[in-house]
């Protein structure tokens, strides 16, 4: 198969109005994989399963992730010269931004007919509030059904052109979307005998207040 | 049927999606006249688990089916988040209850492949052993659930819990545990088996094609499994490719893609076994795949079993405490008892991952139930979904 | 052979009073389990006469034909099945049938993690349950939630809406622990008493047999917890 730096030449060849960017995977498993950008993310797919040389047929996995805001502290020097006539000083400047966070479908594709593969694609959501919107590549893939479904449940993302996007896990009277990082789940704990871990954190909140201590001693 | 009169349909589903009402009601349909809507689950006998389908009848014929699940939704992925790497190796084992040493070595591999470790010869051997053991369990079990469904009403599931009890004495007297095993690490395994132990399970595996003869002479040929699961339930090959649907389901309908083979992780390269396909995609094929497969099973056994080598279990620099694994992402698959069972992980250099994800086999090999379903009465609808092979630790995690 | 009942008074009998199993006026009530012991009742079945209460007969029969509901949930389904076949067959126990249908059943094996989705449906199912009837929490799923307890999704412990009687601990239990806790579920109803202060729950009609199911709320169930039947333990005061 094709290195992905070969795939995206062509995409991009094929489909100039499109943007694909490699995106690195640092660690050892060298899965690189192709951001594609929302709007011809339908188009891109298409050709990466009609392709002959890819033939990539089968979609194994949808995976949603989320990508909370980061605060990003940029920190510039610049050299003063001293008025006095020393040595010049360097002032440190501190400017924090906010890098806007985004939800995020990974896709990994396989191909059946050639035996080969993955190709990761990626797609990104423009924020984390109002512009969750990603096409839906189901009417590509079928087996993107109901883990884009999945997706929606727990991530928010809604995907246009899904035939039939609910709830999957949880009910759907639900509001919140749980795998996303700053969900906050409902306190039903209780006092614990024997906690430990995250649940003991939990139980603290329902430990009675520590009994006044007697001042005098007998 | 109409745009406007599928809509209606389907609005009137999902408000039933709203688990209150009868579970038995009239749905009214232009073409079709007056059609009744069951709801089969979540406690139901055959619906292997939580599991429930909103099917749409018109007499007995099933005119649509809505499969609803989350039933057991555990949150598994979301706990993974806040436990380290090597904690969520015993949430792995419930995730497929039944093949718990599978589940273990997908997570195992994909992890091994996040942080580049390497795993001796002998854990590899010892994997396929316990991986192929596994697929016994599974494979017996599952023709036993199904032949229930058939109505056997529990006398093939008998034959195969006994075999089931023998392998799980196998994997008590190993890991400490009959069903969780929690057996594989990060570069190898965490028991050593003894050889008193390796003799026992080869007299076991010597002796497994009696078992698998004894039950093919009651189930195989006979005239009311035959004329219930031939025909029912066909899955179209291209169908199933487009729709992900992998391991026995897939190559009943004459797909060849057995991970096994194609990805050849561990040393399976070095063994000799065939992989069955189907030809027509019905349930008597999937069935007869699990027969097939677990011949295949016993032989590779058996030759794991002759080339075992000596030598350690682990790799000696795998570093059990303070696993901190390099930021990136892997995505490890294994060919499972069930489908392509995977899991992506994605690390930024803390010990709990940052992403964990499962890809269920269970749950997508849901995918084409409808299709499948549809046009066959509700009885062959319960063989249908008993064949597919779902375990539902594994669809809603 | 005379029958030692209508002339020789026996011995729990007391001085004066007409002896058991005379049909007379003033007889006095057929004796209750609880006025012989149980030697003086052994030295009886020897003679070839049987006595028992109403309540030990009954006990004796519901213990010994408990039916359970199939319900498997999860992982704890598997070792329930594996109790059922052939090697450590539940059959000698009496419950072997396992009725699909909860109106048919009188004991629910709640096995396996109680989700808060699946919790109306596990409210709803006891309900159509028809007294007397029993439950198991086998597993820490359901005791407590178990492994799961930091789930969204998971209810912590299936007693926070139902009552229970027996909990088996367990990840999951071995069918013979299963098996024990059936027999101490036995022992139970065995004790189990008809009439007085401290009958069973069943015959007292003040007592709910049919608990509220909870909704599916925007965030959690709706409510969380039935507080009449469960309340949560209390931490040990620092003294």
């Amino acid at each position: 198969m094709e290195t992905i730096e070969q795939i995206r030449d062509r995409l991009v060849a094929r489909f100039p109005a499109a943007r694909v960017e490699l995106v690195t995977n640092p660690g050892p498993a060298a899965e690189h994989s192709l951001l594609l950008d929302a709007a011809h993310a339908h188009d891109l797919a298409v050709f990466l399963r009609d392709d002959p040389a890819l033939r990539l047929d089968y979609c194994s996995n949808v995976t949603g992730v989320d990508w909370p805001d980061k605060e990003i502290t940029d920190v510039t020097k610049t050299t003063v010269p001293d008025p006095a006539g020393g040595q010049p000083k360097i002032v440190e400047q501190k400017t924090t931004r906010l890098q806007p966070g985004c939800l995020e479908v990974v896709y990994h594709l396989y191909s059946m007919a050639l035996k080969h593969g993955p190709v990761i694609i990626r797609l990104r959501t423009a924020n984390r509030s109002d512009q969750v919107t990603l096409p839906s590549l189901t009417p590509v893939w079928r087996a993107c059904d109901f883990q884009e479904r999945e997706v929606y449940d727990l991530y928010g993302i809604v995907f246009s052109r899904h035939p039939d996007l609910r709830r999957i896990l949880m009910w759907d009277e639900f509001k919140d979307h749980p795998m996303r990082k700053d969900y906050v789940e409902p306190d039903d704990y209780e006092w614990e005998p024997t906690a430990h871990g995250a649940v003991a954190e939990k139980h603290k909140a329902h430990l009675p207040p520590p009994a006044a201590t007697p001042e005098a001693k007998p | 049927m109409s745009c406007s009169d599928q809509t209606g349909l389907d609005a009137e589903l999902l408000a039933f999606g709203r688990q209150s009402g009868p579970t038995v009601r009239a749905v009214h349909d232009q073409f079709h006249g007056d059609l009744l809507e069951v709801s089969m689950g979540p406690q139901h006998p055959s619906t292997h688990g939580v599991f429930r389908m909103v099917a749409t009848l018109d007499g007995e014929q099933i005119v649509k089916l809505k499969p609803v699940f989350g039933y057991l939704h555990r949150n598994h992925e979301k706990i993974a988040e806040n436990t380290t790497y090597l904690g969520s190796m015993p949430y792995t084992d419930r995730l497929d209850y039944l093949c718990s040493m599978t589940t273990n070595w997908a997570y195992a591999l994909a992890v091994e492949k996040l942080s580049g470790q390497a795993v001796p010869d002998r854990a590899q051997y010892l994997r396929i052993i316990m991986g192929e053991l596994t697929r016994l369990v599974n494979h017996s079990c599952l023709v036993g659930f199904l032949f229930n469904d058939l109505g056997t009403s529990f006398t093939p599931l008998l034959y195969a819990f006994r075999e089931r009890e023998k392998i799980l004495d196998l994997f008590e007297s190993l890991s400490g545990s009959r069903m969780m095993c929690n057996y594989q690490r990060f570069g190898g395994c965490r028991v050593d088996p003894s050889p008193a132990w390796l003799a026992a399970a080869r007299a076991l595996v010597d002796n497994f094609p009696r078992f698998l003869d004894e039950y093919e002479r009651m189930l195989t040929g006979n005239e009311i499994m035959l004329a219930r699961t031939q025909g029912v339930g066909r899955l179209d090959p291209a169908h199933a490719v487009n729709a992900g649907l992998t391991g026995p389901v897939l190559r009943a309908s004459g797909v060849d893609y057995d991970i096994r083979k194609v990805d050849g992780y561990g040393f399976y390269p070095r063994f000799d076994f065939r992989v069955p396909l189907g030809a027509h995609g019905d349930t008597y094929d999937r069935y007869m795949m699990r027969i097939l497969e677990m011949r295949e099973s016993v032989k590779i056994l058996q030759q794991a079993f002759k080339d075992l080598p000596a030598g350690p279990i682990m790799d000696p620099k795998a570093k059990i405490r303070g696993f901190r694994p390099k930021p990136g992402e892997a995505y490890g698959r294994i060919e499972g008892p069930k489908g392509e069972l995977g899991f992506y992980l994605i690390s930024d250099g803390s010990p709990n991952p940052y992403r964990y994800r499962v890809r269920p086999p269970s749950l997508i090999n849901l995918t084409l139930l409808e299709e499948m379903c549809l046009g066959h009465t509700i009885a062959d609808s319960v063989v249908i979904l008993g064949s597919i092979d779902i375990v539902l630790g594994e669809v809603d995690r | 052979m005379s029958d030692p009942a209508a002339t020789t008074p026996l011995p729990g009998d007391r001085p004066g009073q007409t002896p058991a199993g005379q049909q007379a006026g003033t007889a006095r009530p057929f004796p209750a389990a609880g006025n012989i012991t149980d030697a003086e009742r052994e030295e009886l079945r020897r003679h070839g006469i049987l006595m028992t209460s109403l309540e030990e007969l009954y006990g004796w029969g519901r213990s010994n034909s408990i039916w359970p509901l199939q319900f498997g949930l999860a992982c704890c389904a598997i070792e329930m099945i594996a109790a059922a076949t052939a090697r450590f067959d539940i059959a000698r126990f009496g419950a072997e049938i396992f009725r699909p249908s909860p109106r048919q059943a009188d004991l629910m094996i709640v096995s396996g993690t109680v989700t808060k989705k699946m919790a109306p449906q596990v409210v709803r199912l006891w309900n159509q349950m028809p007294e007397p009837k029993y439950c198991i929490a086998m597993g820490a799923c359901a005791i407590s939630g178990g492994p799961f307890k930091q789930g969204y999704n998971v209810l912590k412990g299936i007693d926070r809406f139902i009552p229970v009687d027996i909990y088996i601990p367990g990840c999951p239990p071995r069918p013979e622990a299963l098996l024990n806790g059936l027999i101490q579920l036995q022992a139970k109803i065995k004790g189990e008493k008809l009439t007085g202060p401290d009958a069973a729950r069943f015959t007292r009609p003040e007592e709910p047999s049919e608990f509220p199911i909870p909704e599916y709320g925007a965030h959690d169930l709706v409510p969380p917890k039935n507080t009449a039947v469960w309340s949560p333990p209390s931490a040990p005061g620092k003294a």
